[in-house]
């Protein structure tokens, strides 16, 4: 490694470090903001490891995170809470690389359409077992605190990161890089696009299963309507999209300033949320077609022509 | 919060408009969260928030609570959780911390009441529910001692509507054969997996059973279905669409039974407004005391004030939720939350759905569990705990 990926790794190390301070100033509301952004981080940055490079848009997002949320919810009773988060990452990967085997072959409009009857599909599944077997709701009770979820989901996104550096340098991330570039070309210099392709399905099913396992326990009562919400779908892209997926921090400064713009909104105009959210999409996509990434591009490719060093 | 500063300056301006040169004390803070968008949202604009308006107009009209021997009003603050729970627990924070609010109400739904309890919990606020119903009561006391419930126990609810098909059977007005539907949803599960152990237990006979999932359209297949069976009884543990979209079946079809029951919504004024005639005799969840005259002056004023009915289960149970609070604040003399939920536990209260006392695991110790369109009012005719104003189940004659 170089010296340069060094000081890259012990930066982001630092910055991880400063985030994982937030529980100690004690404000509860600034920690559930930190929750949220914590989650939708590495939601966001996961689901960009596998759609930003292949260009292959996922709604199934839901559909894993759901799955996650019920592996705590139908076992925390049963085994022990640490042992349920390998787990759903298990669970995840399975459902996602049978998905991924099944319909990555599928380009385009039909796999983001695949994707986002995933969750539906699961749901029903999960409501129909429940029928079956006459359940009664699904309670997960422990004494887990936000910040103990917070952390958690802070390390869970200090994995997600080395594992996306890792790939990002990788034949596989190069393979991915290509095979968004052109598919066919990539079939043509022998590369196995399949395989590749599901290979970081799977890793961004099972980030986004041990999320949900992560925050089962603080929504206390969970039902199928509530884990499989396709809104959680839609918002991990626009905030991704926002970012910007061409990098890895892409993400992040996507979902920071959504978050908050999201929280603003709640909080001064509650009747008019979903509006003024629509409104403030249809700004970043006319504003910022290439998400804050592109802008950071675009203005650096100014400088340079300028002939200022950037 | 620009919302928070018009109120203030709002609420500082009547004050001073309304009493002179008179200084108001500060007022006290009421936060409230549950839909206003999202699949929540329509039964939250019948059940929930019109009683908030009612409450805080009505509060403020007597010149506000008397805490301590000062008379505060009462200020909201309102928020729309979306029918998410992560944005429940986010409002509910900011609430408390952000708004620095003295009082919270518990949010709407068994879902979104249960996502706030750790907080609520950690907060000391006493959290009353008045549209959460579960089995879970006993694990959930003591793992939230603030939670307080008003609805009770779903196997209750479901044995409820038993109880009055057996008091008809073993008068002899209607057979034994059952025809049992229930959506495939949380609640439809819960309420039938209790419901048909306690149709089995006093002695009915199952003749056609059937569960459709949520959202579904077209139900009349299992009308058809349901009919082909010859029930004397039809049960349906449904939700407000298919409530709806049931009764339409059964009136189509002309369904020959001694006893139509439907789930949540049945108890809705829409319901009535929509089948007329035909919802005479319709048995449902819920139901409320038809002749206390306290219960019909609150349905007067709710409807004078915000322009919407209650509907004859939760609505009532949510003012009484706000009438406990008030209550226990005015008693205690203070906004300590501790010794206002002290007050609450040990204490009986007299609401507009009757006096209420909460039981060892802070759920109520009397409700409604099933109720009937009666002369244009949902009439309980079984209750838990042994309320007043019970009155006899009669059979559903026709669809006229």
């Amino acid at each position: 490694m170089r010296r340069k990926d060094w000081q890259t790794l012990g930066f982001a190390a630092l910055l991880l470090l400063v985030a994982a301070l937030l529980p100690l100033t004690g404000d509860g509301y600034l920690i559930s903001l930190g929750v949220s952004i914590a989650m939708y981080t590495v939601l966001a940055t996961s689901w960009a490891l596998f759609s930003g490079p292949t260009h292959y848009i996922s709604l199934a997002t839901a559909a894993f995170f759901g799955v996650g949320s019920y592996v705590t919810g139908s076992w925390i009773e049963i085994i022990p809470y640490w042992a349920l988060l390998p787990i759903a990452a298990v669970a995840g990967g399975v459902l996602a690389a049978l998905v991924g085997l099944a319909t990555l072959r599928l380009s385009g409009v039909y796999f983001v359409i695949f994707s986002l009857g995933l969750a539906e599909m699961i749901r029903q599944v999960v409501t129909w077992y429940q029928n079956q077997t006459g359940h009664k709701g699904t309670y997960v009770l422990t004494d887990m605190t936000d910040s103990g979820i917070y952390w958690q989901l802070l390390g869970l996104a200090g994995l997600v990161y080395l594992a996306g550096w890792a790939i990002g340098r990788s034949r596989l991330g190069f393979a991915l890089r290509i095979i968004g570039e052109d598919e066919d070309v990539a079939r043509h210099v022998g590369i196995n696009t399949a395989l590749s392709k599901v290979a970081l399905f799977v890793v961004s099913g099972a980030v986004a299963a041990v999320v949900g396992a992560i925050i089962a326990p603080r929504y206390v009562y969970i039902e199928p309507a509530i884990a499989f919400a396709p809104m959680l779908s839609f918002q991990v892209v626009i905030m991704a999209l926002l970012g910007g997926t061409g990098r890895l921090w892409g993400p992040l400064v996507g979902v920071v300033p959504f978050t908050l713009l999201w929280e603003v909104i709640s909080a001064s105009f509650p009747n008019q949320t979903t509006l003024l959210l629509g409104l403030s999409f249809l700004v970043i996509v006319y504003l910022l077609p290439g998400g804050f990434v592109g802008l950071y591009d675009r203005l650096r490719a100014r400088r340079a022509l300028r002939g200022v060093p950037a | 919060m620009k919302r928070r500063t018009f109120f203030r300056a709002s609420t500082a301006l009547a004050a001073m408009t309304l009493a002179g040169a008179a200084f108001a004390a500060d007022p006290i803070v009421v936060g409230a969260v549950a839909p206003k968008t999202g699949p929540l949202a329509g039964g939250a604009a019948v059940t929930h928030w019109p009683n908030i308006q009612l409450w805080v107009s009505e509060v403020n009209a007597r010149g506000g609570l008397n805490v301590g021997g000062e008379q505060r009003m009462l200020e909201v603050i309102e928020y729309d959780d979306q029918t998410n729970p992560a944005e429940t627990i986010k409002a509910v924070t900011r609430l408390a911390q952000q708004d620095n609010a003295d009082i919270i109400l518990s949010p709407y739904s068994t879902g979104l009441s249960l996502a706030a309890a750790p907080i609520f919990d950690r907060l000391g606020i006493p959290q009353i529910t008045s549209s959460a119903a579960t089995d879970q009561i006993d694990e959930l006391a003591g793992q939230f001692p603030n939670l307080f419930f008003l609805l009770g126990r779903s196997a209750e609810i479901a044995g409820g509507a038993v109880e009055a098909m057996a008091k008809m059977r073993d008068a002899g007005e209607i057979g034994n054969r059952v025809a049992l539907v229930n959506v495939a949803d949380a609640f439809g599960i819960e309420l039938v997996s209790a419901g048909k152990p306690a149709l089995e237990a006093a002695g009915f006979e199952i003749v056609y059973e059937t569960s459709y999932p949520l959202g579904t359209q077209d139900l009349s297949p299992i009308m058809k279905a349901a009919k082909d069976a010859e029930p004397d009884a039809f049960v349906a543990f449904s939700y407000p669409g298919d409530t709806f979209g049931l009764t339409e079946q059964a009136m189509i079809e002309g369904l020959d039974v001694g006893v139509f029951y439907t789930g949540v919504g049945t108890a809705f004024p829409s319901f009535a407004g929509r089948f007329g005639a035909a919802a005479e005799g319709i048995m449902g969840i819920g139901g409320v005391n038809a002749s206390s005259e306290t219960f019909l002056d609150y349905a007067a004023r709710l409807e004078a004030e915000t322009g919407s009915q209650p509907d004859y289960w939760a609505s009532g149970q949510m003012y009484a939720s706000l009438q406990i609070l008030e209550a226990a604040i005015e008693a205690t003399g203070t906004l300590d939350m501790a010794e206002v939920t002290q007050y609450i536990k040990d204490n009986s209260f007299e609401t507009v759905m009757g006096t209420i006392t909460f039981d060892d695991q802070n759920s109520s110790t009397g409700y409604w569990t099933a109720g009937q369109w009666q002369d244009g009012v949902f009439k309980g005719v079984a209750s838990f705990g042994g309320l007043d104003g019970v009155v006899e189940p009669f059979v559903k004659a026709g669809w006229e």
